[in-house]
């Protein structure tokens, strides 16, 4: 397959598969934790591409597949007794089907009403899950430690955590590529452009927007099964956090939306910058103000984010930049 | 299991035995909740009609209006506590002060990309909502803060009504009033509502638009802080309490149609009257839940709205 020979999706995925390698040899658990964070954002800030990018319909509610995927996983996983993988498969799915029947509703809205709707999804979703009793109230849960029993005891639960983790990123960046590679992904691009004018075209706009966001809100399900059992509790606060869901939208922005390597690129880059701002007194108070003056700056300037303006300079180097 | 039962059986049994009086207390629970929730509601209208102003003339959702309510919020108790002003007195001082920060965001933040289509006006204006909220966090902390104003109340019957609540509906009908005066009966506000008609016809016909877009954001910020000036002398608020409310404009907004202001307040009115209704039923903590299931049926089965513009 053509496809593979692309230079671009080498770059993207080689960076974060000799990253994981890499930690796993040095074999440090803070690098891990770090590590863990970062691939976290990366997979997270994919995913969000996959449908603001390529569809150019803004999510502001992407952290509630993280947050119920995540409480689905997490009570699989320490109430039922699965195992994490299948568990956090479960949370992945159980996203998506929610996916599915939110975007059946609300993806019939175009652009805007759209983007006002996801702000509602996320408040509804945390007061939902706040009263919901199964999933522990507004306590939520804590994970029964039996679960890391199963691999070994906590410390190798997290490695193995972590390995997973690295997996589903890969498998995020995989999935990305493949759907913008696809003929699905050239509708989905045509819509951002017109979609009227896609609609004329044979593009099934409802039915494709439906399955972009299906499958962008297919991961964070994953990673956040993954992500509050290695933290061992979760809780409605922790996992409906709508800093989160901006901070993401501040990375795919920040690396340039609509691109393989710009959520990355994004990803590391917040990240890092985030964890200098937290330690320096100076600025730990400030950095969603910070956070909120690079979006402005982005937004006003460098609508194609880092490596899109870079693609632009470069036009020789623009097929490693995908 | 067989303890929990009998429990339910002694409740039921009290239960019967309270009978017509249980429901004597609901009634007269039902309506002081109603009414208040309507004059709340009021507020909740003007905060409303900020943001439909700003969407009906600029086709901008602005994602910081929860922000600069929250700041009219502060703005009230720092008036109120630093310098003794009455908070209602306090709100000229809000009206001047909003309508020249709304002019400053216009220019700095979306003046650029007004032409640029929703997704970026959408980020815009979300930035300027982080930044708000980021400075806010750093100078105000996030610990609540309340101001103690009290203006006596009245009883009618069963029903007791307080003074802040009366008069924050007060200067909501008056604001609304002085708002369709200005809209209707001015020069600028004939030429916000050529330009919110048909934009490029109001060129044609010499409004200089990008005044009257600025002026127009000006008064939807204006009205969003207005109305969080107003809330502050009822509802203890730190600065991330516009979140809140935002959303609550966004439901209004959304059921007295994007762009239509009369039904924003009509909307505003509709919500705080739901929302002295539900607890009566259902926990509070449900209320949101309630909310966003209305939000999306309607903006899913008649996204013009419940008053139905066009």
């Amino acid at each position: 397959m053509n496809a593979w020979r692309q230079p671009g999706f080498w770059v993207s995925f080689l960076l974060i598969f000799l990253a994981g390698v890499a930690v796993l040899v040095l074999r440090q658990d803070t690098l891990r934790e770090t590590a863990f964070t970062v691939l976290m954002f990366i997979a997270l800030a994919s995913s969000l591409n996959i449908l603001m990018g390529y569809t150019g319909y803004v999510n502001f509610g992407h952290i509630v597949f993280f947050g119920l995927g995540g409480y689905f996983g997490f009570y699989l996983v320490s109430e039922m007794g699965w195992p994490v993988y299948l568990a956090a498969l479960g949370g992945g799915v159980l996203s998506a089907v929610i996916a599915y029947i939110i975007g059946c509703a609300v993806l019939r809205l175009r652009g805007a009403y759209f983007a006002l709707a996801t702000i509602g999804v996320n408040e509804a979703a945390r007061a939902f899950v706040s009263n919901f009793e199964p999933f522990g109230g507004s306590t939520g849960l804590y994970v029964n430690f039996a679960a890391y029993d199963r691999y070994g005891g906590a410390a190798h639960a997290l490695w193995f955590t972590f390995i997973l983790l690295w997996l589903v990123t890969l498998a995020v960046v995989v999935t990305s590529y493949l759907v913008k590679r696809s003929r699905f992904g050239l509708g989905l691009s045509a819509i951002r452009e017109d979609e009227d004018t896609a609609m004329v075209m044979g593009v099934k706009a409802p039915q494709d927007k439906t399955k972009a966001f299906l499958i962008s809100a297919f991961f964070p399900g994953l990673i956040g099964t993954l992500y509050f059992f290695k933290n061992g509790n979760v809780e409605p606060d922790d996992a409906f956090r709508f800093q989160m869901s901006l901070e993401i939208l501040v990375m795919v922005m920040l690396g340039g939306k609509g691109l393989l390597l710009g959520p990355i690129a994004g990803a590391f880059a917040y990240e890092r910058l985030r964890g200098y701002l937290i330690i320096s007194p100076m600025f730990k108070d400030l950095h969603l103000a910070l956070s909120g003056l690079i979006l402005l700056l982005i937004v006003l300037f460098v609508p194609g984010g880092v490596v899109g303006w870079l693609r632009e300079r470069l036009p020789h180097y623009r097929r490693w930049l995908e | 299991m067989p303890l929990n039962r009998k429990n339910k059986l002694l409740d039921l049994a009290a239960a019967k035995r309270r009978g017509p009086e249980t429901r004597d207390w609901q009634v007269t629970q039902i309506l002081p909740s109603i009414i208040d929730g309507l004059l709340i509601g009021f507020v909740y209208g003007v905060a409303a009609m900020g943001l439909t102003l700003i969407w009906g003339v600029m086709r901008v959702i602005n994602l910081g209006h929860g922000a600069t309510m929250a700041l009219g919020m502060f703005c009230t108790y720092f008036l109120f506590s630093d310098l003794a002003v009455n908070p209602y007195l306090g709100i000229l001082a809000v009206v001047v002060l909003s309508l020249l920060f709304g002019f400053i965001i216009y220019g700095v933040a979306l003046q650029r990309v007004i032409q640029a289509g929703y997704l970026s006006t959408l980020l815009a204006t979300f930035a300027v909502n982080m930044i708000i909220i980021g400075v806010g966090t750093a100078l105000f902390t996030t610990s609540p803060r309340n101001i103690d104003f009290s203006a006596g109340s009245i009883t009618l019957g069963p029903v007791i009504l307080q003074g802040t609540r009366l008069l924050a509906a007060l200067a909501a009908v008056v604001i609304t009033g002085a708002l369709y005066l200005f809209l209707y009966c001015t020069r600028p506000g004939k030429a916000i509502r050529a330009v919110s008609n048909n934009r490029a016809a109001a060129e044609l016909m010499g409004i200089p638009s990008s005044y009257v877009l600025a002026l127009a954001f000006g008064l939807g910020t204006m009205l969003a802080a207005v109305a969080g000036g107003l809330t502050s002398t009822f509802f203890p608020f730190t600065i991330l309490s516009g979140a809140t409310y935002q959303l609550k404009s966004f439901v209004i907004c959304v059921l007295g149609g994007l762009g239509n202001p009369l039904g924003a307040l009509l909307g505003g009115l509709f919500l705080g009257g739901l929302e002295g209704v539900i607890p009566t039923f259902m926990p509070v903590s449900w209320v949101p839940v309630v909310e966003f299931v209305l939000f999306v049926l309607v903006l899913v089965v008649k996204p013009t709205g419940l008053l139905g513009a066009k």
